[in-house]
């Protein structure tokens, strides 16, 4: 058994356990450490990307040996086509939240160690097949988030943080109860009750009426996280509040914690479930993508635009995932790690012009393409793989998911399609006030271009944009199969 | 029935077996990848590697070269094609698997065929010409480089756009063509009014955008493909039977909207007009030649939808016969150059689509064809006009006189020859004289039109493109002797600084105009001969393929008839210049000024309000509901109803407890991790 997984997992948390130790007056030592730390895991996590075997649905890489053993709970990590992506995005984004906290002075130390703690419970969150383990990673990610939030946040920081921290730790606990009940009604020959996944599922048979309850509470604790509509206003605060990097980890993967539990828990645990609220899932889904982009529309702060966007990018992944056939639940499994691109990668774009005009408001700029002609490029860019520009990245999710929720649900799909013009409306009406027209503020006229720190958080996103919009292959075959398996599980 | 079904099965097969066969005889073609290579390259070096200080020459002809270049290779695959057997001349070149999932299989591949083969042809040779003529009309310009950058990925999406073999891939070039048409229309973006004209085109086009998008989920729900070469095939094999089956007619009507939306088409022409504020090059380029003519491609490749669907294709020839008068009526009343060239476009557009509603698909790219000729060159020759009148009013130093308003100029035609005797040439060739191309193609979508009507269809079609081509001799005409006729009307002294433009901008006009006047002599009429419509014969296999059973098959005219249409087509354009000599020359009445309008002139004049009314029915509304969505519903609503009101219910419960707590959220979380710890610490040791 090697230990693979456990040092992806753990990587970042020994980092912080040593950065404990640098005083807090070595800022740069700071910073570059926490960037090494960062690069070590993404590198150490490289390899999977080849040596995973696309051909086979079983957990790899398994790692599983007893921890509580009277309870049944094992320290038990695998990998699958379904978290693969997901575990390859969290490392890749590490690096690059580390250098797009260049604008953070206040301190440094403790900001670090939250961002490396939230990179050992993310890649845990993605990594544990016992639901014990799982709901401890889950939960450790909260802390290190509400700190990110509530200390290094913008003005209304601590509103946002509790309401952050509130919101989701109610979700949390139903879930809580619907692992401690499943742990009770599973018996496995041998072994008794277990909180192990892999057991549960070849296990497990819970009764119809018991699934619907027990999806519920899964479910609410995974669609706050997403967050699905009506419970997303935790999100427009917490992203607004944030600081880029804290708006970048939400964005880009802390969100996706909620579609991939529906992925890995909700739907092949619960099939019964699924079939019961299918219905309502895909029109909760749908209205998130109309209503979010219309929210979009009416936003004046950048940030908040591109808050109420992922509510509506997200939607599209629901959209997908309660579709439960090849083309939309690939669309969606592809969609979730575009939106941690192209919106990790706009969040990024809003700190470039924050930390220098320390303003969000679309209306404080005006005709800044003239002094920042590149930013302005990669801006569009970034802004049309997000509208679902063929050729790039959001294309080839929403396009998928829309085929293959057509055959299941074709009138929401019509419906959850507008959403691609209400998108092209948000973000090019931003880009015109931002970007053209002639230069309205005397403050603008000293903007600098991107700098060499910021094109490296930007280059690596862009490469995937294109990428993935033209090539999609190498992506979309690594969980072909896991898909496969997903579907047999979900579908009753 | 049972035995028809047999057949149309039995095609589908034959069919089939025919695409091996054809397969196994195919000449390699992967070359034709260079058509998007040489783009791209010249995307790469003018965007990404030159710096500012390349001279602007090398950086024009850069991207002029690399345009030339795919050109060449589009005419050695028209040679290609033109060994093979006609009904061989569709071939599949795949490059690598693009979208596979499940039954989805979509390759990023090219579809070699007569129809591409002309489209091609038409884009590298047209925008070649335009991309040697922006060498000089954007010289000195600060973002020149830019310019051609821009230029040559559009030229890159619209190849592809006309190359995918499969709805997917085209949608790469149709929505990448609007990225381009967006950037080059708010080109000059540090005017505000340009940059929202951009964004308005990308929007609108969106919506039909929309419509290409649901038109191939019905596909791949119905047929379980979207490649072409397997999609009709499958469609005729599940509808020859049926008729006007309800999926077949959304099919058609959802492509429709595509079509509506790229091709500037009622209602969602509004985008094309403002689109003007574009470098002329552009307008000649994007909103005149080439991109705009993309829905009538896809309409065109879609055909065998239309057959399936005669309610479809009755709905697409009204739609084109209403846009091709509408907006030739506004075109009466528009003083700034372009903007009546922009509605002329709009309106020809319109014939375009009305053929393929009528069945004449082969006409409806031959006006297509004949139409980029003539309506580029109107474009360019307006460019030159407009550079002219600059060179004139910069003389004087005179930067509020409207360089592009006709109201402005006149007598120009002695300043300028060869603008002056391109433009009219083009301006015969708009309107219709026999000789002319413009001519042949409109006759042929006329004669079409009245044969549908003669087979049982509806008179309309033809009757509001017969009105609608006497007023476009009209409106053409009046334009022309305003432009450059008359007495000159521009600011004093700026007469003396009105020269000709270099050679770079009028050899591209004089080779238009040349194409203008031969170019439709490849299509001659059936009454000159059996086979001498030499141009439809080359499209037939597209758009006859061998289906019997889905076949169209209209009452063809006796000759005297066809006679009797081309009599009565080509007096309605004589009456239409008459009545404009009559007035602007004989009359010498003048353009009349904003402050005069009135009665339905001044409706005319302000486009029938239809900007208007979208911003009132349309934008304005769509803009309130978000803002109350946001302000009155999810704040108030959502947030302060139900997120606050569980919060506070919570609160008010939680008081009894509360001496317990300290109300500090950090605590707690402190406390809940000390909690877990110590209970799995407890839980391990014992």
């Amino acid at each position: 058994m090697s230990l693979w997984l456990t040092s992806i997992v753990f990587i970042p948390l020994l980092g912080a356990l040593i950065l404990i130790l640098v005083p807090s007056s070595r800022s740069a030592l700071i910073r570059g450490w926490s960037f090494a730390v960062m690069m070590v895991g993404f590198l150490v996590s490289l390899p999977l990307f080849w040596t995973f075997d696309a051909s086979s649905a079983a957990f790899q890489y398994v790692e599983k040996v007893p921890w509580i053993p009277s309870l049944g709970i094992n320290y038990h990590l695998g990998l699958d086509g379904i978290s693969l992506l997901l575990v390859l995005l969290t490392t890749f984004l590490g690096p690059i939240v580390i250098l797009g906290s260049g604008a953070v002075t206040k301190r440094l130390k403790g900001y670090f160690i939250s961002i490396l703690l939230l990179q050992t419970g993310m890649l845990g969150t993605f990594l544990a097949l016992d639901l014990f383990l799982f709901y401890i990673f889950w939960e450790v990610m909260l802390i290190p988030m509400y700190f990110l939030i509530g200390i290094w946040g913008g003005t209304e920081r601590i509103y946002a943080a509790v309401k952050f921290f509130l919101y989701t730790m109610v979700g949390s606990l139903l879930m809580l109860v619907g692992i401690i009940w499943i742990y009770f009604n599973t018996t496995v020959p041998g072994v008794g009750h277990t909180f192990d996944y892999t057991l549960i599922m070849q296990h497990a048979s819970f009764p119809a009426q018991a699934q619907l309850w027990l999806f519920g509470a899964f479910a609410l604790a995974f669609a706050i996280k997403v967050p699905m509509f009506p419970f997303h206003t935790w999100l427009p605060d917490a992203h607004v509040q944030a600081p880029t990097a804290g708006s970048v980890i939400l964005a880009g993967v802390l969100l996706k914690m909620g579609t991939y539990g529906y992925i890995r828990f909700a739907m092949p645990l619960f099939p019964e479930g699924v079939e019961f609220f299918k219905p309502a899932m895909i029109a909760l889904a749908v209205i998130g993508i109309v209503y979010g982009a219309m929210l979009s529309i009416a936003q004046t702060d950048m940030k908040k635009l591109v808050a109420y966007s992922s509510v509506s990018h997200l939607g599209f992944v629901m959209l997908g995932l309660f579709a439960l056939n090849a083309q939309a639940v690939s669309g969606a499994m592809i969609q979730m790690i575009n939106h941690g691109l192209s919106t990790g990668a706009l969040f990024l774009l809003v700190g470039v012009v924050y930390d220098r005009r320390h303003t969000r408001k679309i209306a404080d700029y005006g005709g800044i393409a003239k002094v920042m002609p590149w930013y302005a490029v990669v801006f569009t860019i970034v802004a049309l793989s997000s509208i679902g520009m063929p050729g790039l990245n959001g294309f080839i999710g929403e396009f998928l998911i829309l085929v293959g929720a057509y055959q299941t649900a074709p009138v929401w799909t019509i419906i959850a399609a507008t959403g691609v013009i209400l998108a092209a409306i948000y973000l090019l009406w931003m880009i015109r006030r931002v970007f053209y027209g002639p230069m309205t503020h005397k403050e603008n006229e000293s903007l600098t271009d991107l700098k060499a720190r910021e094109w490296a958080t930007l280059l690596p996103l862009l490469i995937f944009i294109v990428w993935i919009g033209v090539y999609p292959k190498p992506f979309l075959s690594k969980f072909t199969v896991s898909i496969q398996q997903f579907l047999e599980q979900a579908i009753r | 029935m049972d035995h028809s079904m047999e057949q149309a099965v039995e095609q589908v097969h034959q069919a089939a077996d025919t695409v091996v066969a054809a397969a196994a005889h195919a000449p390699d073609l992967h070359y034709a990848i260079w058509l998007l290579l040489f783009p791209l390259i010249g995307v790469v070096f003018n965007g990404l590697i030159l710096r500012k200080n390349i001279p602007e020459k090398m950086t024009g002809w850069l991207g002029s070269f690399m345009i030339i270049a795919s050109f060449a290779v589009a005419v050695k695959l028209f040679f290609e094609l033109l060994k093979l057997d006609p009904h061989l001349r569709a071939i599949d070149v795949t490059f690598f698997q693009w979208l596979h999932v499940g039954s989805l299989q979509i390759d990023f591949a090219f579809l070699i065929d007569p129809l591409s083969v002309v489209m091609i042809l038409v884009v590298t040779g047209i925008s070649s010409l335009i991309h040697i003529y922006s060498i000089g009309y954007m010289h000195d310009d600060p973002r020149f480089r830019v310019f051609f950058t821009y230029m040559n990925l559009f030229v890159f999406f619209m190849l592809l756009l006309v190359l995918g073999n499969s709805y997917p891939v085209m949608f790469i070039g149709w929505e990448g063509v609007g990225l381009a048409s967006y950037l080059l229309i708010g080109f000059w973006w540090e005017d505000m009014a340009k940059a929202t004209a951009g964004m308005k085109a990308f929007v609108v086009n969106r919506i039909g955008d929309f419509g290409v998008l649901i038109a191939m989920f019905l596909m791949f729900s119905h047929l379980g493909t979207l490649t072409f070469s397997e999609v009709f095939p499958a469609a005729a094999n599940a509808w020859s039977n049926d008729i006007n089956n309800g999926v077949v007619i959304a099919i058609g009507l959802m492509l429709l909207l595509g079509a509506a939306g790229k091709s500037a088409q009622f209602p969602l022409y509004v985008w094309l007009p403002d689109a003007m504020a574009g470098p002329t090059p552009v307008s000649a380029l994007i909103h005149a030649a080439t991109m705009v003519t993309a829905g009538v491609y896809m309409l065109a490749r879609s055909n065998m939808f239309y057959m399936l669907a005669p309610t479809a294709a009755y709905v697409v020839a009204m739609v084109g016969a209403v846009t091709a008068l509408f907006a030739a009526t506004i075109g009466l009343r528009q003083n700034d150059i372009k903007k009546v060239l922009a509605y002329s476009t709009v309106s020809q557009l319109g014939y375009m689509v009305m053929a393929c509603g009528v069945y004449a698909f082969g006409a409806g790219i031959f006006h297509l064809m004949t139409h980029a000729f003539f309506k580029a060159l109107l474009f360019l020759g307006s460019g030159a006009v407009i550079h002219t009148m600059h060179g004139g009013l910069h003389h004087i130093n005179d930067h509020h006189t409207d360089p592009q308003d006709i109201r402005n100029m006149g007598g120009l035609r002695k300043k300028i020859p060869i603008t002056y005797w391109t433009f009219l040439l083009a301006t015969l060739a708009i309107s219709g004289i026999p000789g002319f191309s413009g001519f042949f193609s409109k006759d042929e979508i006329l004669a079409y039109s009245f044969m549908n009507f003669n087979s049982g269809g509806s008179i309309l079609p033809y009757a509001l493109g017969l009105i609608a081509a006497g007023i476009t001799a009209f409106y053409m005409f009046r334009l022309v002797f305003l432009t450059f006729f008359g007495k000159y009307k521009g600011p004093e002294g700026s007469e003396e600084g009105l020269h000709e433009s270099p050679g770079t901008m009028t050899i591209p006009l004089i080779v238009l105009a040349i194409l203008s006047v031969v170019g439709g002599w490849i299509g001659l009429p059936a009454v000159f001969g059996e086979h001498l419509n030499k141009f439809a014969g080359w499209l037939d296999p597209v758009f006859h393929p061998g289906f019997e059973a889905v076949r169209y098959h209209p009452e063809h005219l006796a000759v005297p008839m066809e006679w009797a249409l081309i009599a009565v087509a080509v007096t309605v354009s004589l009456i239409g210049i008459i009545l404009a000599w009559n007035f602007y020359m004989k009359q010498k009445r003048q353009a009349i000024p904003d402050d005069q309008q009135s009665g339905f002139g001044k409706v005319l004049w302000q486009k029938y309000y239809v900007d208007e009314i979208y911003d009132a029915g349309v934008i304005r509304p769509l803009i309130n509901t978000c803002h109350f969505l946001w302000k009155q519903f999810d704040e108030k609503v959502i947030d302060g109803g139900m997120v606050h009101g569980t919060a506070r219910t919570v609160r008010w419960g939680g008081g009894v407890l509360r001496t317990l707590q300290g109300g500090v959220v950090g605590s707690y979380a402190v406390m809940m991790v000390i909690g877990v710890i110590v209970i799995l610490l407890s839980l391990y040791i014992r």
